[in-house]
Formats: structure tokens, sequence, C-alpha cells
């Protein structure tokens, strides 16, 4: 009780975060920044503290830098927008990634009290979406994002609305078609279990009466549910591929059409439980295999980092205008954090612009007047004005995105165990029918047919069908519990055929800005003013570092500055000469200096050594793990950065496999070349620079800190905190693989054992009855059993 | 046993009726959202006079 109590004074009352650095008190309350208070009072005064009663600390800090949301007032924003409106109300559904508990849904279905101009609000909790519905007449888009921003839900607004789209993407009736299959099968057993209990010769009317019904049970499970897979397998036979589909289409239709000719014929009961059954596990099969992430998007690209709005200066007045109407010769004004859309020349301001994203390199650079700044900076300090010199499409950045690796469709992938295997079958199948067909027609043409269309039945592969999809959204889960998210099924396949693995460097395998740098110098303040002011000059990362470091001092005037790439500085300061880099540059012969597995920066003062910088990247936890991989897989790093890191990797990447300052092209050619030699290769990147490398390898995964948070488009997101488990991933990818060829044996047993009825031409409706559920129950349990003792086994459960 | 053929009429008629009933609810978009209102029945409703708690 005491400890919570201390809790309770020391974590802010609205987000839970720690208050060491700040207090401010409200009510007996303690917030860590203002943001929160605001919050708190706002939510206090229109008595809807409720949300803090259903969960702890339901709120998320607010120590945030405020956006602009001057753009919502543009109509042509505005229309892009929102989903519906009237003169009486508009209808919007906003993206709000910060929704994570039962209080978010709580506040946010009851905005109706901050604003009585909000009618209505439903939350979809897994899609982190809002649904509001507004009257158009007394509150307008603008007021309710601020509303929504005041209260610390902020939407996330970007062109590219994925969310939106994936919903779209989704009708296509697979969940009715499973619904119509299923009612039809569980009838069509009804109607078949007196013809398999034997019907009296007194009944005989009702074994006709059953026929009948049946039959036309099956009419919507094949004109409805089935048609799926005529469609694919006709769209495959007319690119000259034999997939799954075909057997399976094949033995849909030879299960109809022979079910219909002994109903219609009074030769036999048929097999109309057979041929529901299949389908309806079939679709069952597909629903499984499609696994969606609600909150995730593997299609995002620049336009969902870019803002939606950038703001022109026209003279003396300003107007937000939106991104794709930007026009070269615009005069476009960027503030802190914001995002440069487009390469444009500085004409303002001090610019010192962050480009982590698109370059790697994690430490601002400061651009000139009338320098070219690319798009996709974000500045960090004041306002600076910028003149655009390309359009948003055609800037350094967003080029890549009209490379060829975008436009061509996704085919050159690995070819799926399944696709594979199926031509082989489809073939074999289709031989071991006609061979038993023309074995018996000789002598009794009857019993050919019967014969031919009884391998088809029983030999179609529905087992087959099932073994994969099973398996792999098995593993897909178990992926998931792991803060591994792939895109689809086909991903884990993949996984499992990757022999070269490329790591981006910064925010892959180093955190972005998280860098230690620690002084061992002893020097007076005046000296450190001039190891400053010398610093100041360069534009490497290490001086920038230093500058950061020792970032207190006023710049003297230096002489003679000279840089010699790769190894130091030297420069005058009021007759003072100064020695900045290597310890070679330096001349050091100290012991102390001799640490070669960290980045160091020396410095000496007229001759006189003053110690040295030791800079340390912060590597993710799983950096250890990567380097396990090696024997077994190829390791690449492929960098944006400069070079200055090279030996403190040394230990993870031979050196010769290291490269440094690639432009997003380069990275992305870097790939293709492997894949010439004949590689496959997964990519392992965070940034837009990485984006072409991700869509180029044959597995591109995004690795982010916060999965709401932008990710380029990609196969799989990985969390940085599983970045370790990426060895056992890639062995249980391999497992799942194995699984797959299990159950195929299985399956295929199951289609021997009943071959050996069909070729005989006595194939009876029971045995296929029994034998087709089955198979699809042995294959279902056995692949999920077995993934799972994988996972165990792996320790990813 | 004519009463059979009224039987099954009357079973396959229901089932009908179920199947139309999913089909209605999938069409409402009851299934779209399938957490969110497991969450939602747990939170009260207020009544507007009481004092917020704390």
């Amino acid at each position: 009780m005491k400890q919570a109590e201390i809790d309770q004074q020391t974590t802010c009352y609205h987000c839970g975060n720690d208050c060491a650095d700040e207090r401010i008190e409200l009510e007996e309350k303690v917030f860590c920044c203002n943001g929160c208070k605001e919050v708190y009072s706002i939510l206090n005064q229109s008595g809807l503290c409720s949300y803090y009663a259903y969960n702890e600390h339901p709120g998320v800090s607010q120590a945030k830098a405020s956006k602009r949301l001057d753009y919502l007032k543009e109509p042509s924003i505005i229309r892009e927008l929102i989903d519906y409106s009237d003169e009486k109300f508009t209808i919007v559904t906003f993206y709000i990634p910060d929704i994570h508990c039962s209080s978010c849904i709580w506040l946010l279905e009851h905005l109706n009290k901050l604003n009585p101009g909000i009618y209505q609000c439903r939350v979809d909790f897994l899609r982190k979406q809002v649904n509001i519905r507004y009257s158009t007449q007394s509150i307008t888009l603008h007021e309710v994002v601020e509303l929504l921003d005041r209260i610390g839900y902020e939407p996330l607004i970007s062109l590219q609305d994925v969310v939106k789209k994936q919903a779209i993407d989704k009708k296509d009736n697979l969940v009715k078609k499973i619904a119509v299959a299923g009612f039809c099968f569980g009838n069509v057993m009804l109607l078949s279990f007196p013809e398999y209990l034997g019907i009296s010769v007194y009944e005989q009317s009702f074994r006709q009466f059953f026929g009948w019904l049946n039959l036309a049970f099956c009419l919507p499970v094949i004109l409805y549910s089935g048609t799926s897979y005529f469609k694919s397998a006709w769209a495959n036979l007319r690119n000259k591929v034999l997939n799954i589909d075909f057997p399976l289409a094949l033995g849909i239709a030879v299960l109809f059409v022979r079910t219909a000719v002994e109903i219609l014929t009074r030769t036999g009961p048929g097999f109309a439980d057979t041929l529901c059954g299949l389908v309806f596990f079939l679709s069952i099969g597909k629903f499984v295999q499609r696994k969606t992430y609600y909150h995730l998007s593997f299609e995002r690209d620049y336009r969902s980092f870019f803002p939606v709005a950038v703001q022109v200066v026209e003279g003396e007045t300003e107007r937000p205008v939106p991104l794709s109407d930007l026009q070269v010769g615009q005069r476009i004004l960027i503030r802190n954090n914001e995002i440069i859309p487009a390469d444009a020349i500085l004409l303002k301001g001090d610019a010192r612009i962050d480009f982590s994203f698109v370059t790697g390199e994690s430490v601002p650079v400061s651009k000139v007047l009338g320098e070219v700044v690319y798009a996709g900076g974000r500045q960090t300090d004041q306002a600076i004005e910028l003149e655009v010199v390309k359009p948003v499409s055609q800037s350094y950045l967003t080029r890549l995105w009209n490379n060829e690796a975008f436009t061509r469709r996704q085919e050159n992938k690995i070819q799926t165990f399944s696709e594979k295997i199926s031509k082989y079958f489809t073939i074999a199948l289709l031989v071991i029918a006609f061979g038993s067909f023309f074995l018996w027609a000789p002598f009794d043409m009857a019993r050919a047919i019967s014969a031919f269309t009884a391998v088809l039945i029983i030999a179609c592969p529905c087992a087959l069908a099932l073994s994969t999809p099973f398996t792999m959204s098995a593993a897909l889960s178990i992926f998931d519990k792991n803060l591994f998210y792939l895109k689809n099924t086909t991903v884990v396949e993949q996984l499992a055929h990757i022999d070269t693995i490329v790591l981006d460097k910064t925010g892959t395998i180093t955190i972005s800005g998280d860098t230690a740098i620690m002084s061992h110098i002893n020097a007076t303040e005046a000296e450190k003013q001039m190891i400053y002011s010398v610093c100041t000059n360069s534009t490497h990362p290490l001086s920038r570092l230093i500058c950061q470091y020792l970032d207190y001092y006023t710049k003297l005037n230096t002489n003679s500055y000279y840089e010699v790439p790769g190894r130091g500085i030297t420069a005058d300061v009021g007759g003072h000469f100064i020695r900045i880099g290597s310890a070679k540059f330096v001349d050091v012969m100290q012991a102390e200096a001799s640490s070669a597995k960290k980045t160091e920066v020396h410095i000496s003062i007229d001759e006189r050594y003053i110690g040295f910088f030791v800079i340390e990247q912060h590597y993710r936890d799983g950096i250890s793990s990567v380097q396990s991989l090696s024997p077994a897989y190829r390791l690449y790093l492929l960098s944006g950065d400069h070079g200055h890191e090279r030996e403190s990797l040394s230990s993870v990447f031979s050196i010769e496999d290291m490269f440094f300052e690639r432009t997003p092209q380069e990275k992305l050619d870097f790939i293709k070349q492997l894949q010439q030699n004949g590689h496959k290769v997964m990519m392992i990147g965070d940034g837009l620079n990485d984006a072409g490398a991700l869509k180029q390898s044959d597995l591109g995964i995004a690795i982010t800190d916060n999965v709401n948070n932008f990710s380029p488009g990609s196969d799989a997101i990985l969390d940085g905190r599983s970045l370790k488990k990426l060895p056992i991933f890639l062995k249980f990818s391999k497992d799942a693989l194995r699984v797959i060829y299990i159950s195929f044996c299985i399956s295929l047993t199951y289609n021997v054992v009943g071959l050996s009825y069909a070729v005989s031409g006595k194939l009876s409706p029971l045995i296929a009855a029994i034998l087709m559920p089955l198979s699809t129950f042995t294959i279902i349990s056995f692949t999920s059993l077995a993934t799972h003792l994988a996972a165990k086994k792996r320790k990813l459960l | 046993m004519s009463i059979i053929y009224f039987l099954i009429g009357c079973s396959v008629l229901l089932a009908l009726v179920f199947l139309g009933a999913f089909f209605w609810a999938q069409r409402n978009g009851q299934h779209d959202d399938l957490y969110t209102p497991s969450v939602r029945i747990l939170l009260d409703d207020e009544p507007d006079e009481t004092e917020p708690k704390k």
C-alpha cells in the first residue's frame, strides 16, 4: 500500500511517466508535463474522469511538440479525408495510433460531452480507428482534430490512407462463401445418412427425394462457393501454369457431374456430401491463410511519411498547400520537426537537418543559404524558408519509387513448395486417371468411366491444399507472438530459403540517435572552447558529436583550417595549433590509446597530447545473435552512413562485407547484384533509404521500435526488441517447411489408399465421404500440433 | 411416413432463415470489429448527475 502511494507521487497521474525532472501539481495530482495536466483538466471540467478509473495512467505522454493543423481548413484536403458529408452531418474516420486501452475507447466514445457538435463516435480498437459523425453546421473538421489533439489522441493523417484501402481490399465475400458451403454441407450430411444406414425397400421413394435435395444443395456450392477455384485454374492454365487449383477444380467438377448423373439416372446416391465438404474445408483453409494485422501496414511508401500539406509563403501571407499541388519555384516554410517534402534551395534561416531517415546518418547536418536540401530531411532548429526546385515525385528520395522494383508485379519471389509440387502432382494424377480409364475401357466402358472419375475424386488434393495454409498460419501466429509480423503466409517459406542477409546500420542494428560519447580529455575550459571551435567547422559526424557534447561555448575564430578526409583536422585557434583525429593522425604513443575496437578521437594542442573522446554507438541487443548467423548465412552491412564505425563493427561483419555511404539507389542495385549471382537475399532495414532495397530483396524486413510508427513497405515488420531472435526465427521457418513436407506425405498416403479403391472402379460414396474429412482432420491437427511443438522446441512459445 | 417431407421442408426453411440472418449480420457490419464490443460492454453508462469518482 505504501509502495503504491509512493508510486502515485512520482509518476504522472495521466500517463504514468516518471516525474523526476518536472513536477506539476494540480488538485493533489502530479503530472509530468503541462500537456498531461491540460488533458486532465479538460476531462475534469467535462466530468469525464472515469477515464482514469478504468485503467491506471491511461494517457499517453503529452511532452511532444504540437503540430500545426491549419491545413485542415483547406477544402481540397477536407474532401480527401472525409467519408461522407451533407448539410446536416459529416462522417470521418481517423487512424489514432495512441489508442491502447479501454479508457481510450471510453473517452473517445464520449467526445460528445466535450463538444456537443459531435454526434457519435465508434472506436475500432484493433484497427486503432475512430469513426466520428459530427454536425457539419456547428463544428469543422479542423476543430474535431484539434479536440482530439487536445485530449491527447492526435490522429495520424497521411496522404496514403492505408487503413481505409485495406478495408476495400477485403471484400471478396469469402465469409459468405464459407457460410453457404457450410450450410449446404450440413444439410447434405443429414440427407445422406439414410443412404449410408440403409433405406428399406418400403421407403425407396425417400431415396429419390433425398437425392434431388442433395443435388439442389450442391448447386449453390458449385455456382457460388467454388467458383474461385474454376476461375483460378482457368487463369493459370492460360498462363501455362499447373497449380494446385487445377486438380481441385477438376475434382470439384467431376464430383458434381458424377453426382448429377447418378441422381438423374437413378443409378446411385452420388457424392454430394464429399463435394460440399470439400468446398467447405477448402474455403476454411483459404480463410485461415488470410491473416490480417489491422494495425500494421506493409504497403507504406514515402507518402505516408511525408506531411499532407506544406506551408507556402506568398509575399506576406502563408497558406497550406496540399503536397500534390506543390509546384517548382514556390517558397515553403518548414518549422521545427517538420519534414521537407521536396528538393529545395535554402533561402532563409539556420538549417540543421536530420537526415537519419534518408541517409542513415544520425547527426543533423547544417546547410548554408543557397544549398540544395534533399527531401525527407527533418528540420531540427527554428523555421526555415526554402524554394522548391523539384516536384515531390521527382525528388532525390522519391525518385526511388519510380524504379522498376516498385512497378513490376511480385512474381520473381521464391516459388512455394506447393506450387512446385502441384505441377508433378497434377501430371501424376492425370496419368493414373487416364491409365485406369484405358485399362478398363476394352472390357467395360461404364466401369472405365467410373474408375476415371473415382480417381479424380479421391485424389483431389484437399489435404495437400490445406497443409500449407494451416501450417503457415500457425507459424504466422507464433511469429506474431514474438513481435515479428509477416505480411502473409508465403513469407514463412521465403524465410526458410534465405541464404544471404543484408543489414542496414542506422536504426537497424543501432538505435538512431543513441550514441554515447565519453570524454577522456584533460583540458582547461579555454582549451575545450578551442576544440569546440575547430569541430564546428567540420561536417564529419564525429566532429558534430563532439560539438554536441561540448555545446556551451562561443565559437572562436579559426585560421588555416585543414581537413584530411577520414583522418582528422588541423587548425590554428588564437595562435594554438590543434590536431583532432585518429590516433595515428595525432601521433599518439601513449598506451591508453590502444583499444582499437572503439571509435576514438584524439586531440593535441601545440603538439601536447590532451586526451581523447570515445564514441560508442549503442547496438541493439540482437547484434551478437546476428553475428552467430555468420557461417550459415552470408552477412553484409549496407549503410548510408560514413564508415567511422567500420572497426567497431568488424566483430560482426567481415571487413570486405561492409559497405558505407551508399545511396538508396545503390542499395537497391547492390541487392540486385547479389540476386543475379544466385543468392536469396533478405534485407533488413528501417528507413526510407532502405525502401528500394527492401522491395528488391527476396524478403524485406522493416525493423521498428514502435510498430505504429512509419515503416517502409516490406514483407515483414520486426519489432526491434526481437532482433535477437532472428536466428531462431530462421530455424523455425525451416521447421515449418518440414511440417509441410511431412503433412504432404501423410496426405499422399491417404490418396494412395483411396486410389487403390478408385482404380478398381468400385468407389463407394461412403468411403469417399469418410476418407475426405478424415484426411482433412488429420492434416489440420497434425500441422497445428507439429508447428506448436516446433515452436516450443525453439522456445518461441 | 409422409410427414418426413413436411419435416424436412421445415428444417431446410429454418436453416435458410439462419443463413439469411448470418448474411444480414455480415452486411450490417457486425463482424467487422470483433474485439471492441467485448470491451465496450464492460464500460458503465454514467448518469449525468453523479459526481465523477475520486
